[in-house]
């Protein structure tokens, strides 16, 4: 009985750690990504070489360092009012217009013979967010040892760190989609396209189902001021 | 029904709430914000008060038979006021003494001018000599008078093809530079300032303003519109200056009220211009926003909109303060263009203003005309704002640690005095305490003068610890070296281990 109570122990530890490895191995696998793009981005998803736990990891890394960059940047490179910084929101304003991103281009992409899933997607778009949390991290530390005339250092390294991750996210599309560089232009401004119009379903859902609400509201309160 | 009930509530609580706030600001009969300032992210600080109202000098207490009718414009030489009461066409000089202010004489023509009577003058000048120059705006002239009012000369329109001889010759401004040129600000003239040589003949225009337009306007006017809509719409043309003043050293200060509220933000309006001798602006603009008075345009409000300057004055160490119509406010800038203070309102008590026209100067006191009230509210610079212009005049004149201790006791008045913060800094830094100069400046969000003292700090740090760069620099580069040897080493020995259980 113990014996056996042993094996089933040591076969869960062995599948965790298993896990583990598979996750730290996908980690890994984003510093291959960034670097070598196309191989990477096809491997991503086909070779299952990145995983859905590491794309999570890298969204939230992403959102961290955002917030770390503000707050903690130094003020001759970064004027962000501090006092006026609602983390939560700023968050949502990065994370919401992502996922519609991602939902529009999957939604379109889906109809025009896209290979690619809304999970590659997602992991895609956040395998490309790598380069930013890797260059803006040391950034925020930079930040402190550099005076405004220095200045030049620092955004070069900003803007590296943008374009980097856009390039990252162009190819990260091509080789989901399998698309040619032409139609995955095409499909990015379609994509744009696409979440202004999810924006304005969701508008319209709201504004319609507040207005669903208020009438039963106001029929249950009409009712109660009758029957009291 | 129900949410117009609640809504009431709400506004009764809200507005019973005020009043209570209100009350609790109002300590010794001055509000508190009647002086403010804006901090670094735009927003309304308030402040001590750099100026309180002296006195307010109105009709009856020069003892004036007629009242003051819309008077339009002030002048200052010296001791004298020049009052330009335009509603009674005639020019009233006053006398300063002490705190008592009366009157001289009333200028009401110029013998041996043609009229001798002005119509409607809008603009007084005097110079050292004691000459007056008078705007005589309906009567089409600039008339210049000794000091025992005989006609001297006269400005009149100028004959010349630069100048449309169909428009009427409206002077309405001007000023008088060292060597008697005369700069006049005519209405419907969008050239620019004319300008007369001291022995009367017109040499030109200066100072044009230029002609603000978008891409998208041009385009939307070259190609989407006929010719009939074309003629309709306003052209591109510049405007006139609103007023115009002059500095010690002769260069001209304009206002200019013109202009889209767009443009105010990014700084293409421009609303104080100070003018070198062919005409471009010079005017020193070194902080986060630009001279444009108000940034808080109170939304919801009857006077909702930007600041809109009346008038200018610039004082003898070069703070020049403009005067708001909009909101009947005063806003002081240094040379550098840093709002030092801003203060007043509407209304009509003492210190508010119903129709801002005209802003002097009488040493550091301010000397303020009305339109609407016809009066003269003259102001006196409280021991804060007189700190003020200590510490910025120490600083002029090199005595960096003076202007630090002077700085010091206006932050005891106001914590949150930026230039206060800046100049400490700059004081700290000549002692090259670089430190504690770094500390100032971030309160300041002054980032070159705390990128200055960072470097300096940083060198010092590293000529200080050279010791321990070194080691950690070597300790980075040899490790590595180390341990990869010791592997290898590692790698060999159990390479020649193997070998030796094999064979």
């Amino acid at each position: 009985m113990t014996a056996e109570k042993l094996g089933a122990d040591s076969l869960s530890s062995g599948i965790w750690k298993e896990r583990l490895q598979r996750y730290a191995a996908s980690l890994k696998y984003a510093l291959h990504v960034i670097v070598r793009p196309f191989d990477g981005f096809w491997d991503l998803t086909r070779e299952k070489r990145g995983s859905l736990a590491a794309a999570h990891t890298f969204l939230a890394l992403f959102l961290i360092t955002y917030v770390l960059k503000l707050l903690y940047t130094n003020f001759q490179f970064i004027s962000a009012p501090v006092q006026y910084i609602n983390i939560y929101e700023r968050c949502a304003s990065l994370l919401f217009p992502f996922l519609v991103l991602c939902l529009a281009n999957w939604s379109l992409s889906t109809l025009f013979d896209g290979k690619g899933h809304f999970r590659d997607i997602y992991m895609a778009m956040c395998y490309a967010l790598v380069p930013y949390i890797l260059i803006q991290l040391p950034l925020i530390l930079i930040s402190h040892m550099i005076s405004v005339d220095e200045g030049a250092y620092y955004s070069v390294l900003m803007s590296v760190s943008l374009i980097w991750c856009g390039l990252l996210a162009f190819v990260g599309l091509m080789q989901v989609h399998d698309y040619g560089p032409g139609k995955t232009l095409i499909f990015i401004f379609a994509t744009i396209f696409g979440a202004l119009v999810i924006l304005f379903l969701i508008l319209v859902f709201f504004s319609l189902l507040s207005d669903a609400l208020g009438y039963f509201v106001s029929l249950y309160r009409e009712i109660s001021f009758r029957l009291s | 029904m129900k949410h117009l009930k609640r809504l009431t509530a709400l506004l009764l609580s809200a507005i019973v709430l005020l009043n209570a706030s209100l009350a609790l600001a109002i300590q010794d009969g001055f509000r508190t914000t009647y002086t403010y300032n804006y901090d670094y992210w735009g927003d309304i600080a308030e402040s001590p008060d750099a100026y309180r109202v002296q006195q307010v000098i109105y009709s009856s207490s020069l003892g004036l038979e007629t009242p003051m009718r819309r008077p339009q414009s002030l002048y200052v030489r010296g001791q004298e006021i020049y009052v330009c009461d335009t509603g009674n066409n005639r020019i009233l000089q006053l006398k300063r003494d002490g705190n008592e202010y009366s009157l001289v004489r009333i200028i009401d023509r110029v013998s041996g001018a043609e009229p001798e009577t002005f119509n409607a003058p809008g603009d007084v000048f005097a110079d050292e000599e004691g000459n007056v120059y008078i705007c005589d705006t309906n009567n089409n002239r600039v008339l210049m008078a000794d000091k025992d009012l005989r006609f001297v000369r006269s400005y009149v329109k100028p004959v010349d093809n630069t100048f449309d001889q169909n428009i009427a010759f409206l002077p309405s401004k001007m000023v008088v530079d060292t060597s008697g040129r005369v700069y006049v600000r005519a209405t419907n003239v969008n050239k620019g300032l004319i300008k007369y040589e001291a022995d009367g003949t017109f040499t030109g225009f200066i100072g044009a303003n230029p002609v603000i337009y978008s891409l998208w306007d041009y385009i939307w006017k070259e190609f989407f519109t006929t010719k009939e809509q074309r003629a309709q719409q306003a052209s591109f043309v510049p405007t006139e200056y609103e007023n115009i003043c002059i500095d010690k050293d002769g260069f001209i200060y304009a206002t200019n009220t013109v202009f889209s509220e767009y443009d105010l933000k990014w700084d293409n309006a421009k609303p104080i211009r100070r003018l070198n001798s062919i005409g471009s602006d010079i005017l020193i603009k070194n902080d986060k926003y630009p001279p444009i008075g108000d940034l808080d345009w109170v939304e919801q409000s009857v006077d909702y909109g930007p600041s809109k300057f009346k008038d200018i004055t610039v004082l003898d160490n070069d703070i020049y303060i403009a005067f708001d119509k909009t909101r009947g406010r005063l806003f002081g800038y240094d040379p550098q263009g840093v709002m030092l203070w801003a203060f007043g309102t509407k209304g009509n008590s003492e210190g508010a203003f119903l129709g801002a026209v005209s802003i002097e100067h009488m040493g550091t006191d301010l000397l303020c005309l009305d339109e609407n009230e016809n009066s003269i509210t003259v102001f006196t610079a409280t021991e804060y704002g007189n700190l003020i212009y200590q510490a910025s005049d120490q600083y002029l004149k090199g005595d960096y640690e003076g202007s630090a201790d002077t700085w010091r006791e206006v932050l005891k008045l106001n914590a949150n005095y930026n230039l206060a913060f800046i100049g400490i800094g700059r004081a700290l830094m000549r002692e090259e305490k670089f430190g504690e100069a770094m500390d100032y400046f971030k309160r300041a969000h002054d980032r070159q003068n705390y990128g200055r003292a960072y470097r300096y700090y940083r060198k010092e740090m590293i000529e200080k610890n050279i010791l321990w760069v070194v080691v950690v620099v070597a300790v980075l580069l040899i490790v590595p070296v180390v341990m990869n040897r010791v592997k290898k080493i590692k790698a060999e020995v159990e390479e020649y281990d193997r070998r030796k259980v094999r064979s």
